[in-house]
């Protein structure tokens, strides 16, 4: 299925490599070479070096580093508004040049009251394409950033001024993303997460020159972890790549689409079994095009997917996980550490025929709503899909000593079958010191990984059926918001003790790591 | 082998008795009436002469109904009711709560973000109050109803107290 053999993993690591916590806040660390130790990158399982270092040369300083207030790059409206503009400006051009061509050669119908109607059609457009443009412009003109002491301050806005200070000390994690056309351009958003601010308050920098960006993210990088200025982005370890091949196969074997592609086919087959009789051709015809239709909607939902995670690299530096990945748009991303509240393996069930399982991250966040495309722009992945042991492998880098094979001994008594006939098979739960293991579901099984030092409060719930199998389905909230550990269908007396060791370890967790 | 649990006032029993009370009086209205409309039309229909007998038997199944529905509802919220409640222990609060499906909530007094205390209509006529625990997860569902005003304030302020102490970040 396209995929090629992949680096088999090394044996995990005894932990993390040397990282040093690099807390969001406190006390500065220390400005040695300490605070950034020197990863080999050559004992990564992944073959092929993280990408982003190399790209893009850290140039000369940007102005707006050295505190001068700067405007972001000239072409930033054509990048911001350009694909707006464009699909406004085909129809205005489109009737302009029918009109120009005398009108009604080859267009609609165009006595005069029609020729009025486009042209008012197109002058309406044509003052969106305006707006826009002046929009975009004027944005531009009053947008200016620096960084000066210890914030980042971009002041923006016409009518209301906006004047957003961003202190570095609280700086969690420098993105670096590129839409497409400002790919096109050269160009790319530099944003700066805070921590403790929801989505909508991150800095954005929209758009600089590639090389600025890198540039912008490694001194604010530097700068939020109390570091010189000049010291260059730690390097990455890379830890892991996806293999594009086995990423499209993946995404096509997704229950939605694998589902959708099969009922298309079946009907198309139906379709050319039912076609020999002259008078139904018609209904065939109608019925083929709607299959072909369906088809593309399906081809681009399994794009959708290959282009999210396309070329994902992750590589381990100090600061956080580093994320490459996008095929139009490219995302450079970090994942602090401390922000990983769990860690969840998926395994679908067409994936598994191929071995094949999810990696996905629970990433500390403000509670609230999240909008479908807003929660798209965190990352939150670990593998979009990866060999079972690569999967094992990666959890054990990022949660280690962590157990991801539950055995039998873990799983609920027997008489849990009652109330979960079917994915009884998949129920297991399991603690040690640090972490709290569960799995569930059949169709898709999951095993959420929780530390115990995330733990936010634990619950138990009983319904009637359970209380009379004398069961207790017992949950464990983090400040993630995706998932939470499920213990589910654990005998009564058991979920009890559990209730009172986890709160117990959750305590010494919390504790060992604030000393 | 229960430990102690604090529990809700008793006012706030009579808060909810109250409720069921005026609610169940108003089904019993309802009920009656249209208890009463359709006898009516069934002495109608069988065209006997007792008509308004027809109504008083309509009207008296209905509030019967409602009477037995109230008193359903009463058992099922003093059950209810008698399931709150809340331990204070050195490191955390335990709050459980329901009848039929029974939960208890866990959280750590260094995991609470903010505590905050609110009243109702109700509440307020019988000087009631809930508070209410918030971590950084959405999902804690950590609430403690039908705490007298003072009492409920005298539990904010000794949890926030607790929190702050043991705060502990995410």
């Amino acid at each position: 299925m396209g995929t090629s053999p992949a680096p088999p993993p090394p044996p995990p690591p005894p932990g993390r490599s040397p990282l040093p916590p690099l807390p969001a806040e406190g006390p500065p660390a220390p400005p040695s070479p300490q605070g950034r130790p020197e990863l080999t990158p050559a004992s990564g399982p992944a073959s092929r070096p993280s990408p982003a270092p190399s790209q893009w040369p850290v140039p000369a300083s940007v102005g707006a580093l050295s505190g001068r207030w700067s405007r972001l790059h000239p072409l930033s409206p054509v990048a911001r508004f350009g694909v707006t503009v464009g699909i406004l400006v085909i129809p205005v051009l489109y009737t302009l040049a029918n009109l120009a061509g005398g009108g009604g050669t080859s267009g609609p119908p165009a006595g005069r009251g029609g020729q009025t109607d486009a042209l008012i059609d197109a002058l309406v457009l044509g003052a969106l394409v305006l707006l826009t443009l002046v929009t975009g412009v004027v944005s531009w003109l009053v947008t200016r950033w620096r960084v000066v002491g210890d914030e980042l301050q971009i002041d923006t806005g016409l009518i209301v001024r906006q004047s957003l200070r961003f202190p570095l000390r609280r700086i969690q994690a420098v993105d670096i993303v590129a839409p497409l056309t400002a790919r096109l351009l050269g160009l790319a958003e530099v944003r700066v997460i805070s921590a403790g601010v929801g989505h909508h308050q991150h800095g954005r920098l929209a758009y600089l020159r590639n090389q600025d960006a890198a540039a912008v993210r490694a001194q604010l990088l530097a700068l939020a972890h109390g570091l010189a200025a000049e010291t260059p982005e730690p390097p990455a370890l890379p830890l892991f790549h996806v293999d594009n091949g086995r990423l499209v196969a993946a995404a096509l074997l997704r229950g939605p689409v694998f589902g959708g592609i099969t009922v298309v086919v079946l009907l198309g087959l139906l379709a050319a079994v039912a076609a020999p009789t002259r008078d139904s051709t018609e209904t065939v015809t109608s019925l083929i095009s709607g299959l072909a239709t369906a088809l593309v909607a399906l081809g681009l939902e399994a794009a959708r997917f290959v282009n999210t995670d396309f070329d994902f690299t992750i590589g381990e530096a100090p600061d956080g996980l580093r994320l490459h990945r996008g095929l139009l748009q490219k995302r450079h991303e970090t994942v602090p550490y401390a922000r990983v509240q769990a860690v969840r393996l998926l395994r679908p069930l067409l994936w598994r025929p191929f071995g094949w399982a999810r990696v996905e991250l629970d990433v500390a966040r403000q509670p609230g709503p999240v909008r479908q495309a807003e929660a798209r722009q965190v990352a939150r992945l670990l593998a979009p899909v990866a060999s079972v042991a690569e999967a094992h492998w990666l959890v054990s880098r990022v949660m280690p000593g962590a157990p991801l094979v539950l055995g039998r001994g873990c799983a609920p008594p027997p008489r849990a079958t009652i109330r979960a006939p079917l994915s009884y098979h998949y129920l297991r739960a399991w603690n040690d010191q640090r972490y709290l293991v569960t799995q569930t579901g059949r169709v898709r099984p999951s095993t959420v990984v929780v530390p115990l030092e995330k733990v936010q409060s634990i619950r138990l719930r009983t319904g009637p059926l359970l209380r009379a199998l004398r069961l207790a389905d017992l949950r464990v909230d983090t400040a993630g918001h995706r998932w939470v550990g499920e213990a589910l269908c654990r005998d009564q007396g058991e979920a009890d003790r559990l209730v009172d060791d986890l709160s117990m370890l959750a305590r010494r967790a919390r504790r060992a790591r604030l000393s | 082998m229960e430990p102690a649990y604090s529990r809700p006032s008793p006012r706030f029993w009579l808060a909810r008795q109250m409720v069921i009370g005026l609610t169940g009086t108003g089904l019993a209205v309802v009920l009656a009436g249209a208890g009463a409309l359709t006898g009516r039309a069934i002495a109608e229909v069988a065209a006997s002469g007792a008509v308004g007998g027809g109504a008083a038997a309509g009207a008296g199944a209905g509030a019967l109904v409602a009477l037995l529905l109230t008193a359903t509802g009463w058992a099922i919220e003093r059950g209810r009711y008698r399931a709150w409640g809340y331990l204070e222990r050195d490191d955390d609060l335990m709050v459980r709560r329901g009848l039929l499906f029974r939960r208890l909530t866990v959280v750590p007094f260094g995991r609470m973000q903010f505590v905050d205390v609110s009243a109702g209509p109700v509440d307020r006529l019988f000087d009631l109050a809930t508070v209410q625990l918030h971590t950084a997860a959405a999902a804690t569902d950590a609430r403690i109803p039908g705490l007298r005003t003072a009492d409920a304030t005298r539990l904010r302020d000794r949890l926030a107290a607790l929190g702050e102490a043991r705060a502990s970040g995410i």
